[in-house]
């Protein structure tokens, strides 16, 4: 009773002499020190941006032919709504970063410390929650979250409202928390198990152990991926646009539509929306990976 | 704590019929030894036999299954013992060394004296530079451990652990992991430290050195004590067929 995906046919495992192109595997190993995103992103040519712009600028030219509208009329457009896009609309997209990666990381941490400790039942569940929150669609996780929690609370006869964005917030620090609880684990790890032993032998408590001689050899090695993480977390802010939070996204859409819909605003409002994304993250990503080579060299 | 009223005539370190098993491998089957205070024992054994097992319980590091460990009179693997009181106690050096690598080798000797201890920080400074003297590492108290040789890393490990002024030794193959050249150095320090009359419990290859400095030498093979002696008879008289077979092996 299954239905048919359009495009999707059985495939039938079988052996064959013809040279055959094996199946394009992505490496999702997601190990602590695991820099994907910002490889990938500061491994992008800064031309490529350069030619995406190029492109940008041709797009209102191509369609001129079908409108009346200018491609000067357009970037003027976009020129006027762009101090209101920045202030407001990028501005809450940094905010939202900047909470999110705070609540995340505190949570995180804590998380991942429960994920190490001795008590059974606390890393158990410290273990159960980090790998839900991980593998779970960061969309769906946001859904829940804006539409199950009130908007606002009352405490005593004062009613305190709660913003789209701060909701937006909680909903995204969630997977944050979940990885950023994999670092702390996957870096508390990662030092030498005599490290523990000599510790303990000195008489030093657990608490101690972890505080003044674990963690201190791992914290730095923690910064890259706790950085490529913000990165890839400031680029999913827009999402939170699908939910009406008035971001980047949501007001360039609005803008557009103040300006009459032409289609020849698209690619520059939007266009400008990729170059400020991308202006903000690689740089970051830059300055993980050599951060990452410093502490590298180091051990 | 639990107070005994163990004397230094008593043995400072008791093992009776100790029983340890990782899973379903027995790797102890009844040990039994005593060591009295300002004794050097030395174990000695092929790899396998369980010689750092039976080291690493005594200062609680692995737990046992049966039988007993007594420290002073205490028994080390009761579930109500304090281990932290123990660990003051008992020293160990490890074959890795595991020095801290984020602090410097006067840190490391520093570290335990000053959070354990919480002794103040001028007296354990003072200490701590005169073990590094005492292990002949004077001027080296500013390296980190990445920038010390093997055999200068283990001599900070062995004051590291003198710090903590321990009644009892441990020595878990501390040279194992070393250059030739260095085991020199390190060998020496721990012949200083027996001759002054530190009890000492070494886990070792070094067959002229175990004969050299140690006052009693037992040899263990498959999770039990074979033979032992004192090393004047040990090493000529030895009687036990798999002990003359080891001994010709290393000799």
């Amino acid at each position: 009773m299954s239905r048919q995906i359009p495009g999707m046919s059985v495939i039938v495992q079988g052996k064959t002499d013809l040279p055959v192109l094996k199946p394009y595997r992505l490496s999702m190993s997601a190990g602590p020190a695991d820099l994907g995103f910002s490889r990938w992103l500061q491994g992008v040519n800064p031309l490529t941006f350069v030619a995406i712009a190029g492109l940008l600028l041709i797009w209102p030219v191509v369609v001129f032919a079908q409108g009346g509208y200018t491609t000067a009329q357009a970037f003027e457009a976009l020129w006027r709504w762009l101090p209101f896009l920045v202030t407001s609309g990028f501005a809450l997209n940094i905010l939202i970063s900047f909470f999110t990666m705070l609540l995340g990381t505190v949570a995180g941490i804590l998380l991942g410390l429960g994920q190490i400790a001795p008590l059974k039942p606390l890393s158990r569940f410290s273990w159960f929650v980090t790998q839900l929150f991980r593998n779970s669609p960061w969309l769906v996780l946001l859904f829940i979250v804006m539409l199950a929690f009130p908007f606002e609370f009352q405490i005593g006869g004062t009613i305190f409202l709660i913003p789209d964005w701060i909701k937006a917030v909680f909903g995204l620090s969630l997977p944050i928390m979940a990885n950023i609880s994999e670092i702390v684990r996957g870096g508390i790890q990662s030092v030498p198990t005599g490290q523990w032993e000599a510790a303990e032998s000195l008489a030093f408590t657990r608490r101690q152990t972890l505080w003044q001689i674990i963690l201190p050899q791992c914290f730095k090695r923690m910064i890259p991926p706790w950085m490529n993480w913000y990165a890839i977390l400031t680029m999913a802010t827009p999402l939170v646009s699908l939910l009406g939070v008035e971001e980047l996204v949501t007001l360039s859409r609005q803008a557009m539509e103040a300006e009459d819909n032409h289609p020849e605003l698209l690619m520059p409002f939007f266009g400008f929306a990729l170059v400020i994304f991308f202006l903000y993250c690689y740089p970051i990503a830059k300055w993980t990976l050599r951060l990452e080579r410093k502490f590298a060299v180091k051990e | 704590m639990t107070t005994t009223n163990w004397t230094p005539a008593q043995p400072i370190v008791s093992i009776r019929d100790l029983h340890k098993s990782f899973g379903d491998l027995e790797v102890l089957k009844g040990i039994s030894l005593d060591v009295m205070k300002g004794e050097v024992i030395c174990v000695i054994g092929p790899s396998g036999s369980g010689k750092s097992t039976l080291i690493r319980c005594i200062n609680a590091l692995n737990p046992i299954n049966s039988g007993s460990i007594l420290v002073e009179g205490q028994e080390v693997h009761d579930p109500a013992l304090d281990k932290l009181a123990l660990r003051k106690k008992v020293g160990m050096v490890f074959q890795q060394y595991n020095l801290f690598p984020h602090k410097t080798a006067l840190q490391n000797v520093m570290m335990a004296p000053l959070k354990v201890l919480k002794r103040p920080r001028d007296e354990v400074e003072k200490h701590a530079r005169e073990l590094m003297n005492r292990v002949n590492l004077q001027g080296k108290e500013d390296s980190y451990p990445g920038e010390l040789s093997g055999g200068q890393q283990q001599r900070v490990a062995i004051a590291r652990s003198l710090a903590m002024n321990p009644d009892v030794m441990l020595f878990d193959e501390v040279t194992a992991a070393l250059d030739p050249e260095t085991v020199k150095e390190v060998l020496l320090a721990i012949k200083d430290l027996a001759q002054s009359g530190m009890t000492c419990i070494l886990v070792t290859h070094e067959m002229g050195f175990a004969r050299e400095v140690a006052d009693h030498i037992y040899f263990t093979d498959r999770g039990v004590i074979v033979e032992h002696g004192p090393p004047a008879t040990f090493f000529t008289e030895a009687k036990d067929p798999r002990t003359q077979e080891f001994l010709s092996q290393i000799l």
